[in-house]
């Protein structure tokens, strides 16, 4: 059994998104300026214009695979890398004896400094732009090659860690990914779930050179290397026995899904984007428990008007027929910061102006998407959601405003509903005095809730046994507040990750929680998990 | 508004884009103005002060917001024709299609 190459290696971190995973491991860097060797200033200059060549090439290849805004996004930054403006300093620094590197750092930092302090927020988000062609150059330079490489079909990527936008970059279809570092909260986590991506983070420092097949194992967030035949024989034993499980789910697909003593339970879906919608079928759920309407604004130039907004809510609420659907709105600030929009230099943006605290800021871009809603309104069952509320006076001022735009819209004969208005419970205060506010329906985000009850970052890895959603404390905060929204006629139900997560159930379950929300895939798993329970037990 | 002024052709357009002189319409202004054999230079004020209107770098540092006056000044063979051209662009609300190329 034993073979002359190095035994395997077992890496142990945190689950992030179920899945098995065999594939051969891609190795993927962030850029590390600062470490290659400076020549002299002709070199310097050579490398300099060298990596600024490549860098165009690469993003003309991006251009030619995008279409619409991106593609527009990607030809500005072009634009920019072609005129030789922005580089002059660089190369003025560099005949002075400067490295390439930091040289080009330095003139492109004075030029972020300088659109970071414009009036116009618009021109201020564009440093943004410039950052990503300062570190594409810088990567060119340390010949680290491009970030943003495929990863093949069929691979598990390993990088430290990596960002939303690398995420959403590419595909995933049959592709794991492994981390150094991440947190299973982190929005990557929520992504990859979504999607059905297996995932396991916190694995800590991987070495470089590390390659050939690996077993991603994103159940119990482990990471074999170079697994010996004994271990690729299990591991396949595990995926076979899974395909039998995914029947089962399957089966229970489409059926309610109901506690093992028959007490009915909705579940309702999550979503990130309307897209997601072109392959689901209606009848695997009871509504749409969640929509992050936060999709609209990233990644643009402009914020979404009232008609792209009107165009995207319409789709999903058609779609759902006479199910419910729930849209939060804009939820930006804390770990989804939109540029121009959230405040930026925050010391701790999860405690600063983000959700309804940045909407009641904004109001101008608040009714755009209050008037959007009114307006979907008219195509199904539509809740209007307010995330991190505190107070019911965040309440009132939003009611106030979408009456406001509702009076405008009927003064203008422009037909609109009437949707109900509630709010996320995500903060320890809100669960602790439901009773206070004034609401239709409330719902549990438990991802915020727990890093708000236990002090502990969402984004921070190695926190494991504080970021629990059966920890007792939230498990109380839970029940308390479904026992209040039962005494006062509102529906509470809970669209967190642990709502479709099959060991938090039982636990939620037990609260007296009889609605949850959650990722698409996790729908059969999780109908499964509801049928194993029966009152009295805690899971 | 043109003027011939010796060697040197000025115009001026009042720009009433929604957004101002951001990515793509910077990006349609340049690619323009390259197709032009003259000097063209584009300022926020009468009296300038001048950067080079084929550079995309220098037009975005302008920070232009809406309903800001463009000032051209050009010089060359084709100077009228350019000018002519990034006037029409701007009070077009860069729609237009420069060069044949999307932006």
């Amino acid at each position: 059994m034993t073979s002359p190459a190095a035994p395997s290696r077992h890496l142990s971190g945190e689950a992030a998104s179920p899945g098995l995973l065999a594939g051969r491991i891609i190795v993927e860097r962030a850029s590390s300026a600062g470490s290659r060797q400076a020549g002299r200033p002709d070199e310097e200059a050579g490398a300099l214009r060298t990596a600024i060549a490549e860098a165009i090439e690469a993003l003309s290849t991006l251009i030619a695979e995008s279409e619409g805004e991106a593609a527009e996004i990607l030809s500005f930054q072009v634009a920019m890398l072609e005129d030789e403006s922005l580089s002059e300093e660089a190369f003025e620094a560099i005949g002075g004896g400067t490295p390439a590197d930091r040289a080009w750092r330095d003139a492109l930092d004075a030029q972020i400094a300088d659109y970071a302090a414009a009036d116009d927020s618009y021109f201020r988000a564009r440093s943004a732009d410039l950052k990503d062609l300062r570190d594409r150059v810088l990567r060119a330079l340390s010949g680290e090659g491009d970030d943003a490489a495929q990863v093949p079909p069929g691979a598990i990527l390993l990088a430290e860690d990596i960002t939303p936008s690398r995420f959403l970059a590419q595909d995933w279809a049959g592709r794991g990914i492994a981390l150094e570092a991440g947190s299973a909260s982190s929005h990557v986590a929520m992504l990859a779930r979504a999607r059905g991506v297996p995932m396991v983070l916190g694995l800590g420092p991987v070495p470089k050179e590390e390659q050939g097949t690996a077993l991603l194992d994103g159940e119990s967030g482990i990471l074999i290397l170079r697994p010996d035949a004994a271990e690729r024989k299990a591991f396949e034993e595990r995926l076979s026995r899974q395909v039998e499980e995914a029947r089962t789910f399957e089966r229970l697909l489409r059926q309610p899904a109901a506690t093992a003593d028959g007490e009915p339970v909705k579940v309702m879906l999550n979503l990130a984007t309307p897209d997601e919608l072109d392959q689901l079928d209606p009848a695997i759920c009871d509504g749409i428990g969640l929509v992050r309407s936060e999709f609209l604004f990233y990644g643009r130039e402009r914020l979404p008007d009232e008609e792209e907004q009107l165009a995207a809510y319409g789709k999903i609420l058609r779609w759902a027929g006479e199910r419910p659907v729930i849209i939060r709105t804009l939820d930006a600030g804390g770990d989804k910061p939109i540029p121009g929009l959230t405040e930026e230099g925050e010391s701790n943006p999860f405690l600063g102006k983000r959700g309804i605290r940045l909407s009641l800021a904004k109001p101008e871009v608040f009714t755009v998407q209050l008037r959007a809603l009114l307006r979907a309104s008219v195509h199904g069952r539509l809740k209007i959601m307010l995330p991190m509320v505190a107070l019911p006076e965040e309440v009132e001022e939003a009611r106030r405003l979408l009456e406001e735009a509702a009076a405008a819209l009927t003064e203008a004969g422009v037909a609109i509903g009437s949707p109900a208005l509630g709010i996320m419970i995500e903060v320890p205060a809100t669960a602790l005095t439901l009773d206070r506010f004034r609401i239709d329906f409330a719902s549990i985000g438990s991802n915020d809730l727990i890093q708000y009850t236990m002090a502990a970052a969402r984004d921070s890895s190695g926190l494991g046994p504080l970021q629990r959603p059966d920890a007792p404390a939230v498990l109380r905060l839970i029940a308390e507040a479904v026992e209040t929204g039962r005494a006062q006629g509102i529906e509470v139900s809970l669209c967190g990750d642990a709502g479709g997560d099959p060991k938090a159930i039982p636990h939620l379950l037990g609260t007296g929680l009889r609605a949850l929300s959650m990722a698409p895939p996790a729908v059969g798993r999780a109908k499964a998990a509801i049928a194993g329970w029966w009152r009295g037990d805690h899971g | 508004m043109q003027s011939d002024d010796g060697e040197m052709t000025t115009a001026s357009v009042l720009m009433t884009h929604a957004v101002g002189l951001h990515a793509r319409p910077s990006v349609k202004l340049t690619q323009l103005a390259k197709t032009f054999s003259a000097k063209i230079d584009l300022a926020l004020a009468a009296e300038g002060p001048w950067i080079d209107a084929k550079s995309i770098v220098k037009v975005m540092r302008t920070k232009a917001p809406q309903d800001t006056v463009l000032h051209f000044r050009a010089s060359g063979d084709d100077a009228s024709a350019a000018l002519a051209a990034l006037v029409a662009l701007v009070e077009g609300d860069f729609e237009a299609d420069v060069g044949g190329e999307a932006a």
